[in-house]
């Protein structure tokens, strides 16, 4: 194609206090295109895109649309000059209606200060219709899935008058069909000649949904390249500057004695509803068991009710042996429960804590690190340093804040200690969640790791990937309940289809 | 600074400089280890000890001058004047002087301990004492995660307590006297803010709601305690709503100036020696570790096998031991009794708290503010300054003004405003 790019991104550079996110970044976008930009997490895609956005000015560099020169210093700005952006993190206000979301900010009125809602209901309708774009206008935002809450977010950028949509990461919250659904709405948006960005670390899907694809690593553009011909092996390695093992390598599973039984476990969350009814499962020691689910099926209340977080209205626990239903959260831990939480920000670390303090987290209380009450800093550092260099932690010493290192070297932290405490049993609960190739890939061998010693591996993930990849039999649950067992060789669509409740009688 | 929870928190935990790890932010700061932010941050976290504060201390002086100015007076040498009061400066009149020392007897010393200035300073030391401890009594409910606003209650409950075992017991040991004193201060104080804690603990009652209740309590227990016909009420003058004076042996001693004017007793050393013990329990103890943990991420803390509610608990309680202290020691070592009016009087745990802040809820830092409030409250007293440079009643004020801009401005966070210009 020789036509001139709709827009044009040159020498865009953008300086952080110690830390240059973008250096002399070169990105265009050709009109009914998408263009996918992959990178790591902080090799400055989200920065980039800010700046097109108009929520930083860059330090150098300019930004062209049809080939002139535009000032972007606010979001407004961004926005008259066509351009829309799908956050991450939804940005809707949950107890308005779908239509007055999307209408927000630019509403049609009646006498100037009333909301023209019939109108407004009438303007997303034709919208959606358009752009193939199913939603319910009448329906309030908190009652409609994640999925259609993302289609709302591009509605609204469409209602502004978007030409161009920067799509950040908008797969990390859907379900494999929801993916898809996605993929479709990207496709029929690019027919109707909208241009796209489309920010993600996942390799599958930006070859499946791009036509080129820019790489950046540490804030430097690798290359352009387009997606017809290029592979996942290559996109991993420029994007980690590195080869990258994409699957998993492990020998066969030599199960033994049972070492987590679950026997018909209900649990209620925090509303006081059962979000877990009648749960049983075994894993034994030397298997990796993988629970595949969509998020928020029970599966929270599952994991704090065998850590020890969370009471057990009914049903028990067994580690080794030993009871431990509606045990603490030190005895399950004294008993042997490993636990990589979900949310490393929210649980697992105490991000203003050092590294060493964060290590001692579980046993700051015995020796050496403590005695009669008093802690020993320096022994606790020693042992620090050693996990580190062990898990290859980079970032930090013992004495920098958790807070300080990136989630990759975060998640390496809480893998160290969970493993440093000898465990039977590992509940890893998303343990790669926004990690980036290169730190999933260690999690996923030290996993491995750890099963081979011998010890039961839970693994929790919305991942289907990386419960595939991982697991030596996959039990699924939906609404609370296990409603199958499938073995490692299933296929997504299968385990799609129990996930989403379309419940089949499946032997393992 | 509160959150969806409605927990407070450490605001140091909000500071942008200690979450770079912005992946699952909107807006995220960038950070890879690639980079090394780390150093940056280092610094950076480094410099904001004490920079924060100073830039803070430096912006309330120079709005309070702002407001002398407008009186029509200069504030250089009001300043100046309030400098003097505050008997600071006897550390820079050395001289050629003696000192009687025990056991030594006569000795050379560098400064000079009877002149004026030693006089003032005595002053201001004496009410560093009480802002000191109900200071680290706001600092330590503060690391794990509470906003104690009842020091104020605490020290009361202390000071209640000191009355009524100093005025009983005559003629028991001295040092057992003190002792018993100090204890039961410090015991009342720990029981007072116990019930805040115990709230907090088992039905999760917020911690600023429950304390403050607990002030009010405080104040018209003691009103009644002290006033006509209470049972702590003077007993030879029942017209007097004052309690008895505690007897000579329960009395801290007056180590420097004249005991019956107000010299300065061994209290401060017991303040000193609260900053010692503050900074080994926080940072030396698995009880600190346990603290911290639960004030900086109460999840976390709760994952990590800690018990949250039993923290609350005992941070509240210790919190409330060292106002209460306060209180003891304030009773013991210069005021011996307590009137009704000074009940009603009586805002020592508020700059206690305004000294927290400032001093950001660290040992040093508590000292150091402590000794800043003690003596701008002493400086600016009718009693030390020279009423033909500034009126002494529009003094009082001053100090009050600068102590409420001091918390504005901690409420403020200079240093982030000043990093956020980097965005």
């Amino acid at each position: 194609m020789a036509e001139a790019p709709l827009l044009e991104l040159r020498n865009i550079t953008k300086q952080f206090p110690g830390v240059l996110a973008n250096d002399h970044v070169n990105f265009d976008l050709r009109q009914g295109e998408v263009h996918a930009l992959l990178g790591e997490n902080g090799a400055g895609k989200s920065t980039l895109m800010n700046i097109l956005y108009g929520l930083y000015t860059p330090d150098e560099g300019e930004i062209l649309l049809h080939g002139n020169p535009i000032d972007l210093g606010s979001t407004k700005a961004a926005i008259e000059h066509g351009i829309g952006m799908v956050h991450q993190h939804f940005m809707l206000i949950p107890v308005m209606t779908v239509a007055e979301n999307i209408v927000l900010a630019s509403e049609p009125r009646h006498a100037a200060v009333l909301l023209d809602y019939d109108a407004a209901r009438k303007r997303v309708r034709e919208i959606s219709e358009r752009y193939g774009l199913a939603v319910d206008p009448d329906a309030r935002v908190e009652r409609i899935t994640v999925g259609q809450q993302q289609r709302v977010e591009i509605l609204k950028a469409l209602y502004r008058g978007a030409e161009i949509l920067i799509l950040d990461e908008p797969t990390a919250v859907l379900t494999p069909q929801e993916a898809q659904e996605l993929f479709e709405i990207i496709r029929s948006l690019k027919e109707q000649g909208k241009s796209i960005i489309f920010i993600s670390h996942k390799l599958n899907e930006v070859l499946e949904i791009a036509d080129r694809i820019t790489t950046l690593r540490r804030g430097k553009v690798v290359d352009t390249v387009p997606a017809a011909g290029a592979t996942e092996e290559g996109l991993a390695r420029m994007m980690v500057g590195r080869e990258v093992l994409l699957r998993v390598d492990k020998k066969p599973a030599q199960p033994g004695e049972p070492l987590l039984e679950v026997e018909d476990l209900s649990v209620v969350d925090d509303r006081g509803l059962e979000a877990v009814r009648g749960v049983s499962l075994t894993v034994r020691g030397g298997e990796i068991v993988g629970l595949a689910g969509v998020d928020a099926n029970g599966q929270s209340e599952l994991i704090d009710a065998i850590t020890g977080l969370r009471p057990a209205r009914s049903g028990r626990v067994r580690v080794g042996g030993k009871d431990i239903t509606n045990a603490s959260s030190r005895e399950a831990i004294d008993t042997g429960v490993g636990h990589i939480p979900e949310d490393r920000h929210r649980r697992g670390l105490v991000l203003p804590f050092t590294l060493a303090e964060n290590l001692a987290l579980h046993d700051y209380r015995k020796e050496p690190e403590s005695k009669h009450g008093f802690l020993f800093p320096s022994r606790m550092v020693e042992k620090a340093r050693r996990l580190l260099r062990e898990f290859d932690v980079r970032g930090g010493t013992p004495l920098t804040p958790a807070g300080a290192l990136s989630g990759g070297n975060q998640q390496k932290v809480v893998l160290a200690r969970e493993i440093d405490v000898d465990p039977r049993v590992l509940v890893a609960a998303q343990p790669t969640r926004g990690l980036d190739v290169g730190a999933i890939e260690f999690v996923h061998r030290r996993l491995v790791e750890q099963r081979d010693a011998g010890r039961a591996v839970f693994l929790v993930s919305l991942e289907l990937e990386e419960i595939l990849s991982l697991s030596d039999r996959i039990l699924v649950i939906y609404e609370g309940r296990i409603v199958g067992e499938f073995p490692p060789t299933a296929t997504e669509e299968e385990l799609g289809f129990a996930m989403t409740g379309g419940r089949r009688e499946e032997a393992a | 600074m509160t959150d969806d929870d409605g927990k407070f928190r450490d605001p140091k935990a909000l500071e942008p400089e200690l979450v770079p790890d912005a992946e699952d932010m909107a807006i995220p700061t960038p950070a890879t280890e690639e980079y090394s932010p780390r150093r940056f941050l280092a610094l950076q976290s480094q410099l904001g000890g004490f920079v924060g504060p100073l830039l803070t201390t430096a912006l309330a002086f120079l709005m309070g001058g702002l407001v002398v100015l407008l009186t029509g007076k200069n504030p250089l040498s009001v300043y100046k004047a309030v400098w003097n009061g505050t008997g600071l400066s006897w550390f820079f009149h050395v001289g050629n002087h003696h000192i009687n020392l025990p056991l030594v007897g006569r000795t050379w010393f560098w400064w000079d301990t009877g002149s004026l200035a030693a006089g003032n300073l005595q002053q201001t030391l004496l009410i560093t004492t009480p802002i000191i401890l109900t200071g680290l009594a706001v600092a330590f409910a503060f690391r794990c995660g509470m906003f104690n606003i009842g020091g104020q209650g605490q020290y009361f409950a202390g000071a209640y307590l000191a009355i009524w075992v100093g005025t009983s017991f005559a003629g028991m040991n001295h040092v057992l006297h003190v002792v018993c004193c100090i204890v039961a201060g410090s015991l009342a104080g720990a029981a007072y803010a116990g019930i805040a804690g115990i709230l907090k603990a088992t039905v999760g009652a917020h911690e600023v709601i429950s304390t403050i209740m607990l002030n009010w309590t405080a104040i018209w227990v003691g009103a009644y305690l002290f006033g006509q016909g209470g049972p702590l009420q003077n007993s030879t003058q029942p017209s007097i709503p004052i309690s008895n004076d505690i007897v000579e042996g329960a009395r801290l001693k007056v180590f420097w100036g004249d005991p019956l004017l107000q010299g300065l007793s061994v209290g401060i050393f017991i303040a000193i020696l609260m900053l010692v013990v503050y900074w080994i329990v926080i940072n030396r103890t698995t009880l600190g570790f346990e603290v911290r943990a639960v004030g900086f991420n109460p999840e976390a803390a709760r994952y990590g096998g800690i018990s949250v509610a039993r923290n609350y608990f005992l941070a509240m309680a210790i919190a409330g031991l060292f106002a209460g202290l306060g209180g003891a020691v304030d009773i013991l070592g210069w005021q011996y009794r307590l009137g009704e009016t000074d009940v009603h009087a009586n805002t020592i745990g508020f700059i206690g708290l305004a000294a927290a802040l400032l001093g950001r809820n660290t040992a040093i830092g508590v000292g150091a503010a402590g000794l800043l409030f003690g003596a701008l409250l002493n400086g600016t007293s009718g009693r030390q300054l020279d009423p033909t440079i500034f009126r002494p009643d529009l003094a009082g004020n001053l100090t009050t003004i600068i102590q409420g801009l001091v918390v504005l401005f901690v409420g403020l966070n200079l240093t982030t405003i000043v990093r956020r210009r980097h965005k």
